[in-house]
């Protein structure tokens, strides 16, 4: 019997690498900036979505949701009179617990790019799977909420180390649950030095306005050349 | 959890390199930073497998324990908790040697003759 070894030397995700350039591509040609916003289940991404998204002066936003099933989500941004495109990524094998290039790939026929500046991929729940794959984004921001704790990102470190904002939700809870803001920072830091950091509550709007300055910003900032 | 996507895209790489033959062994190198769980991975690898080219393969993993090194001082050191700061000089420059690897290196196919027989 005869074998033949054959080199690869190949990154097993270069193929979604590439879909995801494709995607960014596409985007860049529509003007349209991205953002991929991931979190684990329940951290307040949509209730966030909801606060921000409809006060966005001058800037036309788009939603993209990313869910295993159903559209609770894409509701409530619809609620909000906001364009919102649906994914269920039930279709894979009991439901992909991520968005992959792909998936945004073939959503991208259904999105009005040319309506819209902004953007927001709402990805599904989740602190692992969604930070091995790129989907085509300009930015990724996370949500980590206080109810979580303070040491998640000493065990998700994937997910805070390839984010370029933490928007740590939830802090009307503080009283309540045991999170030690500090030692949340300095976890933080050990994982993602410096990585900017907001403060809010989506349940109150306090701190909110800073995220939704943010993304205004981003939204409006001039693609490079 | 990504073990059953990640198994899929080493499936995918290994039967593009395999042109047409049957696959026994895929080595694959799997860095300590990519949150991949080896036995998930083995176990979804199996199941992914059955009606591709690589159905019955033998999957090898090489897991590659993280390694930084400090832009400041110079300083390399393998990472054993999540701490991406120089223990030496507290810089926050670090750059990661080692680690974050998910490479097909290099698979291994039987040739045409014995590309029939019967499963063992």
């Amino acid at each position: 019997m005869h074998r033949t070894k054959v080199r690869v030397l190949e990154d097993v995700l270069d193929a979604n690498a590439t879909i995801a350039r494709a995607n960014r591509a596409d985007f860049d040609r529509a003007g349209v900036r991205v953002v991929n916003l991931m979190s684990s289940p329940g951290a307040g991404k949509t209730t966030l979505l909801e606060r921000t998204l409809p006060d966005l002066a001058g800037v036309r936003v788009g939603v993209l949701e990313g869910d295993v099933a159903g559209t609770l989500d894409a509701d409530r941004i619809a609620g909000i009179h906001v364009p919102v495109t649906q994914i269920n990524t039930e279709a894979g094998f009991g439901g992909e617990c991520h968005l992959d290039a792909n998936m945004v790939r073939s959503a991208i026929p259904a999105l009005p790019l040319d309506e819209i500046d902004l953007l927001v991929i709402e990805n599904v729940g989740n602190l692992v799977c969604p930070a091995e794959f790129r989907v085509g984004e300009d930015v990724r921001v996370m949500v980590a909420s206080v109810a979580e704790g303070e040491d998640k990102p000493l065990k998700y470190p994937l997910m805070f180390r390839t984010c370029e904002l933490v928007l740590v939700n939830k802090i009307d809870l503080l009283p309540h649950v045991d999170f030690d803001m500090d030692r949340f920072n300095y976890h933080l830091d050990a994982v993602h030095p410096g990585v900017p950091r907001l403060l809010m509550s989506a349940r109150t709007g306090h701190g909110v306005d800073a995220w939704r300055d943010w993304l205004g910003e981003f939204a409006l900032e001039r693609q490079p050349a | 959890m990504h073990e059953l996507s990640v198994a899929r895209a080493v499936i995918a790489t290994a039967t593009r390199h395999a042109e047409g033959r049957r696959v026994t062994v895929v080595q694959l190198r799997v860095g300590h930073l990519r949150q991949v769980v080896p036995d998930s991975l083995a176990f979804a690898f199996v199941h992914v497998a059955v009606g591709t080219l690589c159905e019955g393969a033998r999957l090898e993993q090489e897991v590659v324990p993280a390694r930084l090194e400090c832009a400041g001082c110079g300083l390399g050191w393998e990472l054993d908790e999540a701490m991406f700061r120089c223990p030496r000089c507290g810089s926050a420059g670090v750059r990661i040697t080692a680690g974050d690897e998910l490479l097909l290196e290099s698979i291994e196919v039987a040739d045409e003759e014995d590309a029939c027989i019967a499963p063992r």
